[in-house]
């Protein structure tokens, strides 16, 4: 997926192939502009006039998305079959309607039920991800950031989809509130089975909720895998470099080793792998030839030319 | 770390009361709105050389802290000695001359810097205000080696350039030279990394521990990231709803903790491991408004381990081990608890 600007194309999304099963989590870990929540609106279609998906499937059921039309999209799929929490959903709604209104009335506009239908399942929903159901006729103000992030998951799961996208579903929480969210979420995928993409820049998080990691890097997952494979046998510089700079409260005081550079330019990417110009590992060829996507392992994939030596030198660890 | 013993910045009894607007209906009812308690009776020191941090939810009263002791909003009682010399109560005149020695870097370096300034304009802008300087040449010198304690190099390059060329690290970078051009002896760091990637925050954490080491500047952080703490800072105050539950050095603070509130905080920070186990929510409910805080401990209607008296009395912060205080009534209890692997006299989730 690129988006056309003024000063080029910005290939914010590309070549990415992934799948989600039923009651599984996938997260995708990245940094600032490095594309995932480009990713995610892709995966809706929900893209602003200028983001054009260049090429690629987003197979929902057996059906494409990609040359399926608007009309068909809003009916078929949004809310019903993948529903989106966005980024920064709690300041999503609308302050000046009652919070059980706006969960209600996302019911009606998709489906044909009564009014007093569309309330009942809201109260239902409201008591599923903890909310005293008597607080659907508050406000917004009148929630807490927790309560609000909980409402929002609410009026997603209001048409019982299969998939739920979840852009940075914590961000701006207090750690207990958060802890709260990640239980709620783990909770929804136990009792229904509602695979979750999860899109964060907080690799621990991603860490706690995720069967399976992608992590994305200026456009492209440079790893992926199941979770105990990336995080126990990381291969790529780039994310032996995160799992360096990241804090961990369980281990004793360490140094934290910082990943040099900042994330490349998305409309003129670095030639060749575009961690190249960030790695310690890189030589000539990662200058010059994009490395391809491998299986170094059973259900571990990694794009960087030296992923066999990066092994062999992490030894046990990988 | 300097053995250099030192006190720079001493707080005692702080407190900072805002009042509330009454509401038409509450003066109509010659009622009062009542104040928010954002911070309340709290103390500490902090030595020449160390890193003290403060930790807590937002609300618990870490950033009116620093505003209050910059006198950027006076305390309500209280007093604030920096370098044994008493602040609070100085007016903006005689607070001038302690502006200097005392410096704060900000959140969110998109926005705390200008972009319409280049990078010498806005590290020299403090140098020129309190005409620390007396020519160009000598203001050029000091920004120069302020960028370089920065990491910015070469220094020179990047004196006429931009905000909008800089990458956020490196903006946060500026942002610490500005503070550090003025020669201080305390920094005020606000949640110096919380808004910047991952990948560079080691970086910004490195060249702040590297400054302290250096120039023995003494650095008050404020954060709400535990792991963060472990790995930065000397000693760590927990607070909640404006009052120092738990302090301590930081890492025995994080890993072993006395508070129930701060084992709920540990309890509640995911790891970067996906065997390790989950999440736990530990503490009941949320955190209440500071405008009438809970009575007795302010911790108690969330607590597994409050009993009656905690409604009533207000446990004091009292030493416990050395280096060690708490403000719990029950302490023991829950330390014990916590050592022999249990969340608490309830098992698993509170939230269930």
């Amino acid at each position: 997926m690129y988006y056309t600007t003024a000063a080029g194309e910005v290939k914010a999304v590309d070549g990415l192939n992934f799948d989600v099963e039923q009651g599984e989590v996938l997260g995708i870990v990245g940094e600032s502009g490095c594309g995932k929540s480009s990713l995610a609106t892709t995966l809706l279609k929900l893209l602003p006039n200028n983001g054009i998906i260049k090429e690629g499937r987003i197979i929902m059921d057996g059906e494409d998305l990609v040359p399926m039309g608007d009309a068909d999209v809003r009916r078929k799929v949004r809310w019903t079959k993948i529903a989106l929490v966005p980024q920064g959903a709690m300041n999503s709604l609308n302050p000046v309607f009652r919070v059980g209104d706006q969960i209600a009335e996302a019911i009606t506009a998709h489906t044909n039920v009564s009014r007093s239908d569309a309330r009942a399942r809201t109260e239902e929903l409201l008591k599923l991800v903890g909310v005293d159901p008597s607080r659907g006729r508050h406000y917004p103000h009148e929630f807490s950031g927790g309560m609000k992030q909980r409402a929002m998951i609410a009026m997603s799961l209001a048409l019982s989809p299969k998939v739920l996208i979840a852009d940075e579903p914590t961000t701006a929480l207090d750690v207990i509130v958060q802890a709260g969210i990640i239980r709620l979420l783990l909770g929804l995928r136990n009792d229904f089975g509602t695979a979750i993409i999860l899109i964060s820049h907080d690799l621990a998080l991603v860490a706690q909720m995720s069967d399976k990691t992608a992590i994305m890097y200026a456009g492209k997952f440079v790893e992926y895998g199941t979770s105990k494979e990336v995080y126990g046998s990381a291969l790529h510089p780039y994310t032996i470099g995160l799992l360096g700079a990241f804090a961990d409260i369980r281990k004793p005081k360490e140094p934290l080793v910082a990943v040099p550079g900042s994330p490349p330019d998305l409309i003129q990417p670095p030639p060749g792998c575009r961690f190249s110009p960030r790695c310690p590992y890189a030589e000539e060829v990662c200058r010059t030839k994009e490395p391809p996507f491998l299986e170094a392992a059973k259900d571990h994939y990694v794009a960087c030319h030296f992923w066999r030596e990066i092994k062999a030198k992490r030894g046990g660890r990988a | 770390m300097s053995t250099d013993t030192e006190v720079i910045l001493k707080i005692e009894h702080l407190t900072k009361l805002f009042s509330v607007r009454r509401s038409f209906a509450q003066s109509i009812g010659r009622k009062s709105a009542g104040r928010v308690h954002a911070v309340d009776d709290v103390s500490f020191e902090i030595k020449k050389g160390e890193i003290f941090g403060l930790a807590g939810e937002s609300g618990s009263g870490k950033t009116t802290i620093i505003r209050t002791v910059l006198m950027l909003s006076p305390p309500t009682s209280g007093s604030i000695i920096f370098k044994g010399q008493e602040i609070s109560g100085l007016s903006r005149g005689q607070m001038k001359k302690y502006r200097t020695k005392m410096q704060i870097v900000f959140q969110d370096p998109y926005e705390s810097v200008n972009p319409r300034m280049s990078v010498f304009d806005i590290v020299a802008e403090g140098l020129f205000v309190n005409k620390l300087v007396s020519s160009r040449e000598e203001a050029v010198e000091r920004v120069t080696a302020a960028l370089r304690d920065v990491q910015i190099t070469p220094p020179e390059e990047y004196l006429s350039r931009y905000p909008h060329e800089l990458s956020g690290g490196q903006r946060q970078r500026v942002a610490i030279a500005r503070a550090l051009v003025l020669d201080p002896e305390l920094i005020f760091a606000d949640e110096p990394v919380s808004m910047l990637d991952v990948s560079i925050r080691a970086e910004i954490i490195n060249v702040l521990l590297s400054i302290r080491e250096k120039r023995g500047i003494s650095i008050l952080m404020v954060t709400h990231d535990l792991a963060l703490s472990k790995d930065m800072v000397d000693e760590l105050a927990i607070m909640y709803v404006g009052k120092i539950v738990e302090r301590g050095p930081a890492q025995e603070v994080v890993s072993a903790p006395y508070h129930p509130y701060t084992y709920a905080l540990t309890a509640a920070v995911p790891v970067p491991d996906p065997e390790a186990p989950k999440v736990r929510v530990l503490a009941k409910g949320e955190i209440p408004t500071n405008i009438a805080p809970p009575s007795g401990c302010r911790f108690h209607p969330r607590c597994t381990f409050a009993q009656a008296v905690c409604a009533t009395t207000e446990p004091p912060l009292q030493e416990v081990a050395p280096g060690r205080q708490v403000a719990c009534h029950f302490w023991k209890e829950a330390h014990d608890t916590f050592a022999r692997g249990l969340d608490g006299p309830v098992s698993g989730d509170v939230t269930k």
